[in-house]
C-alpha cells in the first residue's frame, strides 16, 4: 500500500537519500535500520511530507503523493510519530488527545463563533475518538493525569494514541521504543503488534535489533542514504552486506 | 488547557467580574478612575488580541501596536478628514486592519519564530514612520485632533465618562466573549497545537498557513477594534500610538496576568495600569522597574499570576482524581501474532 | 561627481557603524539562537557611559571610548550570566521577551538619570578636511577608520586565535563545539562582553555626529537585525558586508530618492527579501 520509487534527497552535493525504492504491503509491520546518519528520519520525512524530494515518487494507496505538504498527507491517512515526543505538558493526557481527530472536523471560525450543532458535534466525536484511542494503547487510567508528569513509555504510548487519533491507514513511527527499558519494550512491541493485527500498516525506525527481529514482517536496511539490502528479519540476519555494513559479525550467529 | 477556566470553573465567576464592572462607576471615586479603567479597558482588547497569536499560537508579533494604530487612524481619517460617520468608521478600522494583516501574515508566517518577530518589528516601524512622514494623510507629527465621540444612541451621550465607559465595557466584553468561544474550540486547539510545534501540528492534518493567517487576521483585528475605541475615546491620535512601546507594556499584562490564558492578559490590563498611578512616580520610568519585572517573570513564573495558578489547580485535580479512582492496573496487551513469546 | 562620491563616504561612514553593531549581534546569535533585543540598548549605554566620563568625570574622547567599551562589555556580560544563560532551555519567547525586559530597564534608567533631552558628545575631531573638492567632516573620517580597524582586528581575533576560534565554532554549531569539549560558558561570556565592547564603541563613534539620546538605539538595532537577516545568522561576513549594503542603500537612498523615507529604506530591504527567500539570503541549512 506504500510503493516507493528512487527517492531521493539531495543538500547541495550531498545525497542525504539516494534512489531508494521499496514496496510496504498493508497490515505489515516494517523496519527500517541503519547506522546513525543513515538518512532513515530523511526517509520518513519524505515520504511523509515534512520535507520535499529531489527526485522519485511516493504512491500511497496506489495515490501519488509526492511533495505534498505533511499536513496534506495525514489527512490522506499517513500518521507518524517524532523522535522526542512534544505534548502539552500542563493540560491533561486526554486534551492533549482531542486535537488528533480536528483534521478530519469541518468547523472553521463561524462556527466557533456561532457555536453550531456541528462544532458540537464535531468536539464530541474528537473527544470520542480520543478516549478511545488511549484505550487502545492501554492507558485509559492516566486519562486525567497531567501530560508532564507521566513517565516516557507512557509519553511514547500516548503519542501513539495521538497518531491513532487521526484515523489513519499508515503509521510511521520513528524511534517508538526510544529511551524505554527493555521490558517496556516488549510491551510496546506487543502494541505495534495489535495496530498492525487491527489493519494498520506501520513503518518504524528502531535501533533495537532484537525487537525488530521479533516484530518485523520486513526489514529494509539503509546506510549512507541507500538501499543496501530488503527483505525478512532471518534472511536480514544472513545477508553479509548488512553484517558488514551494521550488525557486526558477532550477530552472524544469533 | 482544560475545557473549563479553572479559575472561573463556572459562568458564576465571570459574572461575578461583570457585575463588578457595570457596578464601578457607583463605586469609584471620581471621573478620572473612569478614564484610567475606560483606558484600561480598551488596551485590554489589544492585548487579548496579542495573547491569541503570541500566547495560543506562538508566534511574537511586534507590529501590534501598528495594527492598533491602522485602526485609530482608519477613524481619525475617516471621521475628520471625510465626515464619514463614526460608526462605519469604527467597523471599517478593524476590517481595514484585518485586511492588512492578511498581507503582512502571508509574507511574514512563513518565517520562523524569531525571523517573525524580528519582520514585524521591522513592519510595525514602518507603520510608525509612514504614519509620521506621510503628512498628506496622517497630519504627520501633529496627529489628528477633534475626532468626532460616538454618536448619541438611544439619547445615551458618549461625551461624558459614565457611558463611554459603559460602552468601552461593552466592547471588551463582547470580546472576550468571542475570544473565550475561540480558544475553548477545536479551532483553538488548533492553534495551541502549533504553538506546541509546527511539524507536529502538520503531522496531525493542521494546515500551518492557514490557521496561522486566521489567528494573525484575528488578532490584529483586535487591535484596530481597540484603536477605533481609543480614536473615539480620547479624541485626539498622534503617530505614537503606533509606538512599539505599546506592544511592550501589552507584552507586560500578558505576562504578569499569564500567557496563553484568558483572564491573564486582562488581569495584567487592569492591574498593570492601576499599579502604575499608584505609584505615580513610576509613570514615566516605569520601565526601570518593569523592565527586570519581565525578566524575573520570565525565568521564574513564565506562566505568569493565573496561568501559575491554573497549571497548580490543574495538577491538584489530577492528582486527585488519581487517588479517588482505584489504580487500575497497566493493561498488559494480550502477547499475540505468530513472533511468540519474546525477551530482551 | 563630487556629490556621488560624498555619499560613497556617506556610506562608508554608516556602513562601519551598523557593521560594528551588527557583527556584535550576530555573534550573539551563534550563542544564543535568538536575537538580542537588547543590544540597541547597550549601544545608547556605550555612548552614554562615554558621555557620563567626559562631562562628569571630565575627560577626553578616547577615554570615553575605551570607558564605553568597558562599561558595555559589563553589561553584556552580566546578561549572559543573569538572564540569557537561565533561560537556555527555555522557549525563544521567553529569550525575546527578556531581552526586551532587559533593554526597557536600560532606556528608563538612562531617561531617569540623564533626561529625555538630547545631548550632544563633543569630540576632538571637527574639523573639515578637504579632498579635491570633496568635504569630509574628520570625525566621519574617524569613523570609517577605526570600524575598519576594529573589524580587522576582530577577524584577526576570530582566525588567528584559539578563542577566536572557539566562539566562530560555537557560533556555527553550539551542540558541535560543546562536544568537543569547548568551554561554553567562558566562550559565551567573552562573545557577549566582545559584542558589548564593539556596540558601544560604535555609538561613542557616531553619537558625536548623530547626538546622544535614550532612544538611540532603537533604529540602529532594527538596522543590525536586519543586516544579520540579510547576511546571515551567525555569519562575521556577512554582518560586514550587510553593514556595507545597508549602509550604501541609506546614504544614497536619502540623497536620491528621500531624506524623510530614508529609514524605511533597510526595512523595506528586509521585507522584500524576506518575501522572496523566507530562509534569508545566505541560508545555512536549518535553524
Amino acid at each position: 500500500m506504500l510503493e516507493i520509487t528512487s527517492l531521493t534527497k539531495r543538500f547541495g552535493g550531498l545525497a542525504a537519500v539516494n534512489d531508494v525504492s521499496i514496496g510496504f504491503a498493508r497490515g505489515t509491520i516494517n523496519a527500517i535500520i541503519g547506522p546513525n546518519g543513515a538518512g532513515k528520519t530523511t526517509f520518513f520525512n519524505l515520504v511523509s511530507g515534512a520535507i520535499a524530494p529531489t527526485s522519485g515518487k511516493v504512491l500511497f494507496d496506489g495515490r501519488d503523493v509526492t511533495g505534498l505538504r505533511a499536513d496534506q498527507v495525514a489527512r490522506l491517512g499517513m500518521a507518524r510519530t517524532f523522535q522526542s515526543t512534544t505534548l502539552f505538558d500542563t493540560a491533561t493526557v486526554l486534551d492533549n488527545l482531542i486535537v488528533g481527530h480536528r483534521l478530519r472536523t469541518q468547523s472553521g471560525l463561524l462556527d466557533v463563533i456561532l457555536g453550531s450543532k456541528r462544532l458540537k458535534d464535531e468536539e464530541r466525536v474528537c473527544r470520542e475518538k480520543a478516549r478511545a484511542a488511549l484505550d487502545f494503547v492501554g492507558l485509559s487510567h492516566v486519562e486525567n493525569r497531567i501530560a508532564g508528569d507521566i513517565s516516557q513509555e507512557e509519553r511514547k504510548r500516548v503519542a501513539f494514541a495521538l497518531a491513532l487519533s487521526t484515523d489513519p491507514t499508515l503509521l510511521l513511527l520513528d524511534e517508538p521504543a526510544g529511551g524505554v527499558n527493555p521490558e517496556e519494550t516488549v510491551g510496546l512491541a506487543n502494541l505495534i503488534r495489535k495496530m498492525a493485527d487491527s489493519g494498520l500498516t506501520v513503518c518504524l525506525i528502531e535501533h533495537k535489533m532484537d525487537m525488530i527481529m521479533n516484530l518485523a514482517d520486513k526489514i529494509l536496511v539503509l546506510n549512507y542514504g541507500e538501499k543496501i539490502a530488503e527483505g525478512t528479519p532471518s534472511e536480514i540476519r544472513a545477508n553479509p552486506v548488512v553484517i558488514e555494513a551494521y550488525l557486526g559479525s558477532e550477530h552472524a550467529a544469533a | 488547557m482544560k475545557i473549563r477556566s479553572p479559575l472561573f470553573n463556572s459562568t458564576t465567576g465571570w459574572l461575578l467580574l461583570l457585575a463588578l464592572a457595570i457596578a464601578f462607576p457607583f463605586l469609584a471615586g471620581n471621573d478620572y478612575h473612569l478614564t484610567v479603567m475606560s483606558t484600561a479597558y480598551i488596551y485590554a482588547v489589544a492585548t487579548i488580541g496579542l495573547n491569541l497569536i503570541t500566547g495560543y499560537t506562538g508566534q511574537y508579533n511586534l507590529a501590534h501596536s501598528g495594527f492598533m494604530a491602522v485602526g485609530a487612524y482608519t477613524v481619525g481619517i475617516l471621521t475628520v478628514d471625510h465626515q464619514v460617520p463614526f460608526w462605519i468608521a469604527f467597523f471599517l478600522a478593524g476590517v481595514f486592519a484585518a485586511i492588512l494583516g492578511f498581507f503582512v501574515g502571508i509574507v511574514s508566517l512563513r518565517l520562523k519564530t524569531h525571523f517573525f518577530s524580528i519582520f514585524t518589528l521591522c513592519v510595525g516601524y514602518i507603520m510608525y514612520l509612514v504614519i509620521e512622514k506621510w503628512e498628506s494623510l496622517t497630519h504627520g507629527t501633529v496627529g489628528i485632533i477633534g475626532i468626532p465621540a460616538p454618536p448619541d444612541v438611544a439619547g445615551i451621550d458618549f461625551t461624558s465618562p459614565r457611558p463611554q465607559y459603559y460602552l468601552v465595557l461593552f466592547f471588551l466584553v463582547a470580546s472576550l466573549w468571542i475570544m473565550h468561544r475561540i480558544v475553548r474550540s477545536l479551532l483553538g486547539r488548533t492553534f495551541m497545537a502549533i504553538r506546541n510545534g509546527d511539524d507536529l501540528a502538520q503531522a496531525l492534518g493542521i494546515n500551518l498557513m492557514r490557521n496561522k493567517l486566521l489567528a494573525f487576521m484575528l488578532s490584529v483585528f483586535f487591535a484596530g477594534l481597540a484603536g477605533a475605541l481609543y480614536a473615539g475615546f480620547v479624541r485626539f491620535i498622534g503617530p505614537g500610538v503606533a509606538s512599539v512601546e505599546h506592544t511592550f507594556d501589552m507584552t507586560m499584562y500578558m505576562l504578569v496576568g499569564g500567557i496563553g490564558t484568558l483572564l491573564g492578559p486582562l488581569l495584567g490590563a487592569i492591574g498593570v495600569p492601576w499599579l502604575t498611578q499608584y505609584l505615580q512616580v513610576l509613570q514615566d520610568y516605569r520601565f526601570v522597574v518593569f523592565g527586570p519585572l519581565l525578566v524575573i517573570l520570565v525565568i521564574f513564573l513564565p506562566y505568569g499570576i493565573v496561568g501559575t495558578y491554573m497549571n497548580r489547580k490543574r495538577r491538584k485535580e489530577a492528582l486527585a482524581a488519581q487517588a479517588a479512582a482505584p489504580a487500575a492496573p497497566r493493561n498488559v496487551t494480550p502477547i499475540s501474532g505468530a513472533k511468540g513469546a519474546t525477551h530482551a | 561627481m563630487e556629490l556621488f562620491l560624498q555619499q560613497v563616504l556617506n556610506g562608508l561612514t554608516l556602513g562601519g557603524v551598523y557593521s560594528l553593531v551588527a557583527l556584535g549581534l550576530t555573534l550573539v546569535y551563534g550563542i544564543l539562537h535568538v536575537p538580542n533585543f537588547a543590544h540597541g540598548a547597550f549601544y545608547m549605554a556605550g555612548a552614554y557611559s562615554a558621555f557620563f566620563i567626559m562631562t562628569k568625570l571630565g575627560l577626553n574622547y578616547w577615554w570615553g571610548m575605551l570607558g564605553a567599551a568597558v562599561v558595555v562589555a559589563l553589561i553584556s556580560v552580566l546578561s549572559e550570566r543573569l538572564v540569557f544563560h537561565p533561560l537556555r532551555k527555555a522557549p525563544y519567547l521567553h529569550h525575546m521577551i527578556a531581552s526586551i525586559g532587559i533593554l526597557l530597564f536600560l532606556e528608563a534608567g538612562a531617561q531617569a538619570i540623564w533626561g529625555a533631552d538630547f545631548h550632544r558628545m563633543d569630540t576632538p575631531y571637527t574639523q573639515l578636511l578637504e579632498f579635491g573638492g570633496l568635504t569630509l567632516p574628520a570625525q566621519r573620517l574617524l569613523i570609517i577608520v577605526a570600524a575598519f580597524l576594529l573589524v580587522g582586528l576582530l577577524q584577526l581575533f576570530l582566525k588567528k586565535t584559539v578563542t577566536g576560534a572557539t566562539i566562530v565554532a560555537m557560533a556555527q554549531n553550539r551542540e558541535g563545539a560543546a562536544l568537543v569539549g569547548i568551554d561554553a560558558t567562558r566562550v559565551a561570556m567573552m562573545t557577549f562582553a566582545i559584542a558589548g565592547a564593539l556596540a558601544g564603541m560604535a555609538a561613542v563613534l557616531y553619537a558625536p555626529i548623530n547626538l546622544v539620546y535614550t532612544s538611540m538605539g532603537n533604529l540602529v538595532i532594527t538596522k543590525a537585525f536586519v543586516i544579520i537577516v540579510l547576511g546571515g545568522m551567525g555569519s562575521v561576513p556577512g554582518a560586514i558586508v550587510g553593514g556595507l549594503i545597508i549602509g550604501f542603500a541609506e546614504a544614497f537612498g536619502a540623497f536620491y530618492i528621500s531624506t524623510d523615507y530614508k529609514d524605511i529604506i533597510a526595512f523595506a530591504l528586509l521585507v522584500l527579501i524576506l518575501s522572496v527567500r523566507p530562509q534569508g539570503l545566505f541560508a545555512k541549512g536549518a535553524h
